[in-house]
């Protein structure tokens, strides 16, 4: 478990803020203790600093994981969000996209969010903003880029993509061993 | 004022249609069953008439019957002799050619005409003596009647079908004029016999014959079930050549049936000159047989089991347990999910009142496994037995509690959620490919205050300690999940055995190391195995209840069964009845083992020796189990006798030794304010072993043989 660098800090945030904007500063001041971002090959966790003193007892070859993870970082230095950010990116997305009960399926399986199986979709949405993903029935399923802003889509053709698929719960069972 | 109520005219309907309401008409009945009530009410005089000759009739009939018999019986003996001289009698022959069967049947009908001629005539007088030849006409007359009624009515169907062996013989050319006398008269027969209501639908009268041919089906399964108690009563044991070709699995099930009834009534039922023990490998040799177990196996589950209920158990190991799971209170309710589920096509119910997060999985169109709600972690699949260890535990907020053998997190996760994602949780499990499960299992229900790590558990204490709880679901043998994994029944021996509870010894142990008996809301262990066998749970229990300063607490779950405080030769330590066991055929989920353990004691009472003793103990152990096997085979070896002789002197040693170390333990306990009846039933223990020196002496000496033998048999093993 290393403290991030500087520079991977910059990076882990700049992501982070495409998501959930400024609710970034909500992550590090909580009420009920502190919390940090700590890295371990190449992964990041976000634990709390109690729970983070117990698990350095752990030997590091030991140790699977603390925490949440949040993603990890590539091989060319950039971050990728992994579906366990979740949740924590979920409460605080101002972004939304809703889709209906016939594409969440489609959607848990790796696919776009087209048209068709858009439910609803949150105000003034930019283009290329981070969303996250629900169902109609508001749970939370993963999170994409608008690839539409939402006035964009209301003229739409029913085929055209309005979010670009990044991450879903599906991936807990695609992927399980990759995870973290 | 107002309306006057007119209660004299209360019933009276005005007669038009009312000024708003459109009357309804009248409802129309069909004839007949209007008819129906009106025969009841009123015959006419005619219908009177005609009932008063019917039953005349029948009084007549009764009489005709038992005349006819009598005459029949005279003349069949004529006729047969006469049958024999001459075979081409074209009419007579007809009737003496029916089997006796058909006479039976035939008979009635024949009686039914003959009383109808009789009726035509007017004639009162049975000769006997002419009784053939009309019998003869009517066959004629009779027959082809029925077949040109084949058409018509359902009943006449059947009587068709059941005359058909008459029909094929009999020639058709009559005139119709007569025949419909004659159908009614026999009709009017068929009806006397069915108690005489006499306008049956065809449908009914089926029905009446349906139920008849039940009656006599029922009757004749009872006497052959009757037949089968007979042959249970009497069960024969079977010879060996029997037993080596055996012929088919009913015959073994039925076999097994039986020895289960003579074994629970063996004095009554018993074989003169069988020995219980001869049943009792018949059915395990049976058992092994028809439930595919190897033979070790099946031995022990019968040292553990009562015959009727080791059935039962077995039966119910055969079938899998209903699929359950666990709502994830960390982001959802029951209720809700369980509305969402249902709205998805899922049928469920709660598991019980035991649990207020357990559903149980009937039918489902989508896979369970894989709906959104299960991918965003609002429950987990989870067998209603593993709740119970979490359950047992009872963890409480802001605690630090270690799971020694987490993956895949099913148990782990429950405790976080009852936690409240508050604390501390560590998931700790030996293999690093089943912590993957772990960690996505969290992340999916949202487990955040969780550690996973891979150790080996024996070495937990060394990395961490001072946890408020532990829970411990020992890897085991898994006999109480023979559902889930058929392979167990083939695959274990004595040797698995005996590796698994060594391996759990030795992680109960660490676990109890691990947990914090300071601790102000806990210290707390909680052992679990999905095995039933007491090698892998009351005895693992019993000898941590001697290695460490621990004491047995109630459960805290209401149902289940007392643990053993008896097992074979063993005598455990009998707090062991607030244990609880777990069976698939008692509470319908799969075998388990859970036990609470409560420290009150950092201290570990003289390590050094007690490992010493405890490899003895352990060796000592095994030989007991194994001396029933061992002994004859020691008998012949003679020569080792005077080893013996030299090996003796050492055991008093040895076994003063312990009993010292014991004491110092019990002084330790004492101080620390120690469980008193459990003290107390260590000294006890002392106190004998004090007194009985020689016993154990010679108890050991006989024990010892053995274990040289097991040494050797392992070193040339090893």
């Amino acid at each position: 478990m290393r403290v991030l660098s500087e520079q991977r800090t910059k990076i882990l945030f700049e992501k982070l803020t495409k998501y959930i904007g400024v609710n970034v500063k909500l992550l590090i001041d909580r009420p009920d203790g502190t919390y940090c971002f700590r890295e371990k090959n190449d992964r990041v966790y976000y634990v709390s600093e109690r729970l983070l003193q117990l698990a350095q007892t752990v030997k590091p070859e030991n140790l699977i994981s603390a925490g949440t993870c949040f993603g990890k970082f590539t091989k060319t230095n950039k971050f990728r969000l992994h579906i366990t950010a979740l949740t924590y990116i979920a409460p605080y997305a101002p972004f939304k996209i809703w889709v209906k009960p016939s594409a969440e399926q489609q959607f848990l399986y790796g696919h776009h969010v087209i048209k068709s199986g858009l439910g609803r979709i949150t105000e003034n949405t930019p283009k290329h903003q981070g969303v996250v993903v629900y169902t109609m029935s508001d749970i939370p399923i993963g999170f994409g880029v608008a690839a539409r802003t939402t006035t964009e889509c209301r003229n739409a053709d029913p085929l055209a993509t309005i979010a670009f698929h990044q991450a879903d719960i599906g991936e807990y069972i695609r992927s399980e061993d990759t995870l973290t | 004022m107002g309306r006057k109520a007119k209660f004299d005219e209360g019933k009276k309907v005005k007669k038009g249609p009312g000024r708003k309401a459109r009357k309804q008409a009248d409802p129309t009945f069909k004839k007949g069953l209007i008819e129906e009530d009106d025969d009841v009410k009123k015959l006419s005089h005619r219908q009177k008439q005609r009932a008063a000759r019917r039953a005349k009739k029948k009084t007549e009939l009764a009489e005709k019957r038992k005349l006819l018999k009598q005459a029949k019986k005279n003349v069949s003996k004529q006729q047969e002799e006469k049958n024999s001289k001459e075979s081409d009698d074209s009419s007579g022959d007809e009737v003496q050619g029916f089997t006796d069967d058909n006479k039976e049947w035939l008979k009635p009908k024949q009686k039914g005409k003959y009383v109808k001629k009789q009726a035509e005539s007017e004639s009162d007088s049975g000769h006997e003596g002419s009784d053939v030849k009309e019998d003869s006409e009517e066959e004629e007359t009779g027959e082809p009647v029925k077949e040109k009624y084949k058409v018509g009515t359902l009943d006449d169907l059947f009587e068709d079908s059941n005359e058909e062996n008459g029909d094929i013989s009999s020639a058709d050319e009559e005139a119709g004029s007569s025949n419909k006398l004659i159908y009614n008269s026999d009709s009017e027969e068929e009806d006397s016999d069915d108690d005489g209501d006499d306008d049956m639908l065809p449908i009914e009268k089926a029905n009446l014959k349906l139920k008849k041919k039940q009656k006599e089906d029922k009757k004749l399964a009872d006497e052959e079930m009757q037949l089968n108690i007979a042959k249970q009563d009497i069960f024969a044991f079977p010879s060996e050549e029997e037993l080596k070709n055996p012929t088919s699995l009913q015959d073994v099930l039925q076999r097994i049936k039986d020895v289960v009834a003579v074994l629970s009534e063996f004095s009554k039922l018993k074989e003169e000159g069988r020995s219980r023990c001869e049943y009792t490998e018949l059915l395990l040799k049976d058992l092994c047989m028809y439930y595919s177990y190897n033979e070790f196996l099946m031995e022990v589950l019968m040292q553990i089991f009562p015959v009727q209920e080791l059935v039962e158990f077995l039966e119910a190991s055969e079938v899998a347990r209903p699929v359950t799971i666990r709502t994830n209170s960390l982001k959802t309710r029951r209720r809700d999910l369980a509305q969402a589920l249902i709205n998805r096509g899922v049928n469920l119910d709660p598991v019980g009142k035991w649990s207020k997060v357990g559903l149980v999985v009937y039918s489902s169109t989508v896979p369970v496994g894989a709906t959104p709600e299960y991918l965003a972690g609002h429950y987990i699949l989870q067998g209603a037995s593993s709740f119970l260890p979490v359950m047992a535990l009872a963890p409480q907020e802001n605690e630090r509690i270690l799971d020694m053998c987490a993956a895949p997190g099913g148990k782990a996760s429950h405790i976080a959620a009852i936690m409240k994602n508050t604390g501390a949780l560590f998931a700790n499990d030996a293999n690093k490919e089943r912590t993957k499960a772990i960690v996505g299992n969290f992340h999916r229900l949202g487990v955040v205050n969780a550690v996973i790590c891979n150790y080996d558990g024996r070495q937990f204490p060394d990395v961490i300690k001072g946890f408020d709880r532990v829970l411990l679901d020992a890897p085991c043998t898994g006999t109480g999940v023979i559902a889930k994994d058929p392979s167990v029944k083939t695959t274990k021996d004595q040797k698995d055995i005996q590796r698994c509870f060594n391996l759990q010894r030795q992680l109960l142990l660490a676990a109890i190391d691990c947990c914090n008996a300071k601790s102000s809301t806990g210290g707390y262990i909680v052992y679990s195995t999905c095995s039933i066998l007491p090698e892998e749970n009351e005895w693992v229990v019993n000898y941590a209840l001697k290695r460490r300063n621990v004491k047995l607490v109630p459960t805290a779950l209401d149902f289940g069964t007392e643990g053993f405080v008896k097992y074979r030769h063993h005598r455990f330590h009998p707090s062991l009845k607030l244990t609880r066991r777990f069976y698939p055929h008692t509470h319908n989920m799969d075998g388990f083992f859970v036990a609470k353990l409560k420290k009150f004691s950092n201290v570990i009472p003289e390590p050094e020796k007690d490992e010493e003793e405890e490899s003895e103990n352990k060796e000592d152990e095994q030989q007991q189990d194994k001396k029933d096997e061992t002994v004859k085979e020691n008998e012949d070896k003679t020569p080792k006798e005077s080893k013996k002789v030299i090996k003796k002197p050492n055991k008093p040693g040895l076994l003063k030794r312990p009993v010292g170390s014991q004491q110092d333990k019990q002084d330790v306990t004492m101080k620390e304010n120690a469980d008193e009846t459990q003290s107390k039933i260590v000294t006890k223990k002392q106190k004998q072993n004090k007194r009985s020196p020689l016993k154990r002496q010679a108890g050991s000496s006989e024990s010892q043989p053995p274990k040289k033998k097991n040494k050797r048999g392992k070193k040339k093993k090893s």
